[in-house]
């Protein structure tokens, strides 16, 4: 029968059950309540977020012709976890007809995390990437026999024309400053690297899309979590519309190959840029996809310097296109007016010679067309000296800064506000920079007489340049040079008033007219278009003097303003200037009248001259 | 007597212990709603149809039933008269089950008849149960005497043995180790419980400290075995492979948090990530999408029931009865303890079934059967008075 002496042992065995309980409900307590990695664990497990992505937004030049537009690529994607099971690896390297070496390399590549940061064997890492349709197309047929292996569509550039690399710049992957700047991006995205396609990214790129699937626990999608709650769609970025002319900008290109220089073309009402050239350049098309990165090394270390933008990185000193400046100063401060003559000595002219033959003496308009060196060094003169040198120099450099800054009000020593990237500000050197080179009182209007005819410590880009074409062409103002037509949410072009009254820039026009019909442009005048201009020769102590050219046209209505620099070329009137009225036919008449002065500017090449 | 001329058919309905069955419907209930949960797959069919585990479910559950209310009516002095035929046929069973198992998952320990897979080990606990406590119910026994504990030790060690070697399920056999706890309920003495537990301490340590050559541990564990083990210990940190079930586990019942995801939300359990989600594994889903409330209510059920039936004990009147209802308890507990233990990463991975609330028609049937057993002879211990 029962033993009752053993009756209490039910309560021991009671305890046990009850203590057991305790630890697991105490255990349960510290997962479910106290540790909050778990939920993240699981959210990480089932759930991917997939992105998709926007297309990135069009290009068009002022004239709706596309420049810019995307291209499908594919890349190829891969799970290192799901491959691992009896991976055909021999018939992958056939569809993807890359070589069994290859395929081990481009494998330890992407398992190395010290190469491949984030990488993990159960999220697709990108194995092969950017092929074309036709590349993918045997892997893509026969997906199904390669276990984890799976192809992504991504979209690059494409360019309809072999122009305008500066300007539209190109697009790559985000680097790691990118990505920690930017929570937007993520590694691999791509974004704008120079030009408008960096300026303008976050338009340009849109929004990108999110849908978050569930996937099992071998990673195939269950469908969308939540009903798709939580997804949202890609946006398209913004379509841009350049103010570039692609027809002007082509020919500029094509006038300038072979050579090292710059052509920069100005509507001077808007400032809308309308070409912007820098030779040597590249085919955008070369930097785009898979050469992307060797194209780009080789542009890098090529001695000509592709890269640089020489509209707004190059400086050089103006030379003679200066003088315009200089007779604008000298009317805005009384030193000369229209009628002043100065007297010129030709070659024997002291300080500085004259490299033209003409009478003597001469007037403004006549010093214009002539490009009379004596009469713009005496004109100098007489702008720094008309209030006298002063005790201690004080009132002639204090003459000198107002010159300067008259100098500056054409938009020179800065950098416009603008959608225009990588400029730089060249420079007109302050009355302080001489004091400190020279003392207080040991420098004089003869010291620095080299400025008179745009020579010496003046440093300007082309796209100044054009921008004093455009300021003359105003008679009196410029717009702030830009490349994208503004979108209604971005702030109005500037306006940018000289320190020069209007009044004075007639004489100057009239001046850069007789440039065209009598002095150092004669020679590539169309005289229908009303063409105004100055040349310059600017001493390059490397080699071959640089040629310069500004002017612009129709005088009465001034629809385009130029500037063209041909390094090492020699003359401005022989080489830049009939780029520049090539250009200005080109786009005001959508001509060429001149075919063979186009051959003959379009076959000549300088580039090999700068090894000297 | 007036009582006794009453039918025994009126006098079980009322003797019968209503608590118990309540817990045991209500786990029931709630392991089939859960079991619909693990296997549900975002297109899913009814949790009537016969096309998913859930739907299976329903119908063994249904059977059990029928059986439970049958063997209420079966006079419960049949298994003190035919408990050693029913051992001895329980063995025999056994010992032929891997003639006719295909191998399932190494386990040799399934009977294929068609629709239905039967486990024989599932239905020998009852058995074994029965016959020992038939054998130490005889007059005269004493567990405290050496001697007498060599033929119980016996009853329990050839199933045991047979399971474990014979069909490869460690897990099934190792639960006849509950019959340690009847034996101390019965006056053996409690050092032995505590030697017992000393001792597997003592192989933690040991392991833990990896102090014995891995030739000698590779003599007695399987390499899976012994990798499960050192998963729980933390010598093996192995997310992808034997620990994978258990990470994966962990994080289904902790990212279910306070209040659980939800009925059907849970994604863990959803996409597969726990293998065995619906049965070794079902009490994840509880975790994941009832949270800590609906975990808590799961033990809170089984410390009722097991308690409940503790108490049952307590109250026969003949030791028969007594012994037996300890087995009860004892057998339920410890698949309690080692499944929720395995669940929540406190002890290795050792599958057997959570009794009421895993997927399968053998296990629920054999718990059902040992349960009723029970409740039979507890509803009818008033007519023992006499």
């Amino acid at each position: 029968m029962i033993n009752p002496q053993y009756y209490k042992r039910a309560y021991v065995l009671g305890g046990i059950v009850v203590a057991v309980a305790l630890v697991f409900v105490g255990r349960l307590f510290y997962l479910q309540v106290i540790d909050t990695s778990t939920k993240d664990k699981a959210d990480g497990n089932a759930l991917v977020r997939q992105t998709i992505y926007p297309s990135r937004g069009l290009i068009y030049d002022r004239n709706d012709s596309l420049i810019v537009f995307n291209q499908p690529v594919y890349d190829v994607m891969i799970v290192v976890k799901e491959m691992r099971k009896g991976f055909d690896t021999l018939s992958f390297c056939h569809a993807m007809q890359i070589s069994r070496e290859q395929f081990e390399e481009r494998m330890s590549e992407v398992c190395d995390r010290r190469r491949n940061r984030g990488y993990s064997a159960y999220v697709p890492q990108l194995f092969w990437g950017m092929l074309s349709k036709e590349d993918v197309a045997a892997v893509q047929e026969r997906l199904f026999n390669f276990a984890g292996v799976s192809v992504r569509k991504r979209t690059l550039r494409d360019y309809v024309y072999p122009s305008a690399a500066h300007i539209v710049g190109s697009v790559g992957e985000v680097n790691r400053q990118d990505l920690e700047s930017d929570s937007y991006y993520a590694i691999g995205d791509y974004s704008g690297r120079d030009g408008i396609e960096r300026q303008y990214e976050v338009l340009l790129r849109g929004k990108k899309g999110v849908e978050v699937l569930m996937r099992d626990s071998k990673g195939r999608i269950q469908g969308s979590y939540h009903n798709g709650e939580l997804d949202y769609s890609a946006e398209s970025g913004t379509d841009l519309q350049l103010t570039i002319d692609i027809r002007l900008q082509q020919l500029a290109e094509d006038l300038l190959q072979g050579k090292m220089g710059s052509a920069v073309a100005i509507e001077p009402k808007t400032g809308e840029v309308l070409a912007m050239v820098s030779v040597p350049s590249w085919d955008p098309h070369s930097l785009v996809g898979r050469q992307r990165s060797k194209n780009y090394a080789a542009l890098l270390n090529d001695p000509h310097k592709p890269l640089m933008n020489r509209a707004v990185q190059a400086q050089y000193p103006p030379g003679s296109t200066f003088k315009l400046i200089q007779a604008l100063v000298g009317l805005q401060t009384g030193a000369i007016t229209p009628s002043t003559l100065y007297g010129c000595n030709g070659p024997g002219s002291t300080p500085i010679k004259c490299t033209h033959h003409h009478g003597s003496p001469v007037s403004l308009e006549a010093g214009i067309e002539q490009s009379c060196n004596p009469y713009f060094w005496q004109a100098y003169r007489d702008i720094l000296e008309q209030h006298g040198y002063g005790k201690n120099n004080a009132i002639f450099r204090r003459t000198y800064d107002h010159w300067r800054d008259l100098v500056v009000s054409f938009g020179f020593a800065q950098r416009f506000e603008s959608d225009i990237s990588n400029q730089v500000t060249g420079s007109i050197p302050r009355a302080k920079t001489f004091t400190r080179i020279y003392g207080e009182t040991g420098w004089r209007a003869i010291t620095i007489r080299s400025l008179s005819i745009g020579q010496g410590e003046i440093l300007v880009t082309p796209l100044q340049l054009a921008n004093e074409a455009a300021c003359i062409a105003n008679s009196g103002y410029y717009m702030t040079p830009h490349l994208v037509r503004p979108l209604p949410t971005m702030p109005a072009i500037e306006r940018h008033q000289t320190g020069v009254d209007s009044c004075h820039f007639d004489v100057v026009q009239r001046g850069m007219a007789r440039v065209m019909t009598n002095g150092t442009g004669r020679w590539y005048n169309i005289p229908e278009l009303q063409m105004c201009g100055k040349t310059g020769t600017v001493q390059n102590p490397h080699g071959k003097d640089h040629a310069i050219f500004i002017g612009f046209a129709p005088l009465d209505d001034p629809q385009i303003a130029v500037a063209v620099v041909v390094e090492n070329a020699g003359f401005g009137a022989t080489w830049a200037c009939p780029v520049a009225t090539m250009m200005m036919e080109k786009y005001l008449t959508d001509s060429i009248s001149r075919p063979d002065l186009y051959d003959r500017i379009r076959s000549a090449h300088f580039i090999n001259t700068q090894a000297q | 007597m007036m009582q006794s001329s009453i039918n025994s058919r009126n006098s079980i309905w009322k003797g019968v212990d209503w608590v118990t069955i309540l817990i045991y419907l209500a786990l029931a209930l709630f392991g089939w709603v859960n079991i619909y949960g693990a296997c549900y797959t975002f297109e899913q069919s009814s949790i009537f149809s016969f096309s998913n585990p859930a739907g299976k479910q329903f119908v063994w559950i249904l059977s059990a039933l029928v059986m439970g209310l049958v063997v209420l009516l079966i006079d419960e002095k049949l298994y003190d008269i035919l408990g050693y035929w029913m051992y001895a046929a329980i063995i025999v069973l056994l010992l032929i089950t891997p003639f006719l198992a295909n191998d399932t998952k190494g386990s040799m320990s399934w009977i294929d008849l068609g629709p239905l897979k039967l486990q024989p080990a599932e239905f020998a606990k009852f058995v074994t149960a029965i016959a020992v406590a038939k054998y130490m119910s005889r007059y005269g026994y004493s567990v405290r005497s050496w001697r007498d504990l060599v033929i119980p030790f016996c009853l329990i060690g050839v199933p045991m043995v047979i399971i474990m070697i014979w069909q490869k399920e460690t897990g099934s056999a190792l639960v006849f180790a509950a019959f340690l706890l009847v034996f101390y309920t019965q006056g053996m003495n409690g050092k032995v419980l505590l030697y017992g537990f000393l001792a597997i301490l003592v192989v933690v340590v040991i392991l833990k400290l990896q102090i014995i050559p891995d030739a000698w541990i590779d003599k007695v564990l399987m390499p899976h075995q012994r990798a499960r083990i050192e998963v729980v210990l933390g010598i093996r940190k192995d997310p992808m492979g034997y620990g994978y079930n258990v990470a994966q586990s962990l994080i289904a019942i902790g990212s279910g948090r306070f209040f659980g995801k939800g009925f059907l939300q849970g994604t863990q359990t959803k996409l597969s990530f726990v293998p065995e989600q619906h049965t070794d594994f079902i009490f994840c889903t509880v975790g994941e999408e009832w949270g800590f409330v609906g975990t808590f209510a799961v033990i809170a059920l089984y410390v009722g029931l097991i308690l409940r039936i503790i108490y049952l004990a307590q109250r026969q009147r003949d030791l028969f009865s007594q012994i037996y209802a300890y087995s009860v308890a004892s057998i339920l507990f410890v698949h309690f303890t080692i499944n929720i233990g395995m669940v929540i990463g406190l002890l290795p991975v050792i599958g057997i079934p959570l009794p009421f609330f895993s997927y399968g028609g053998s296990s629920f049937w054999g718990f059902t059967l040992l349960l009723f057993i029970l409740l039979r002879m507890d509803g009818s211990r008033i007519n023992k008075m006499h």
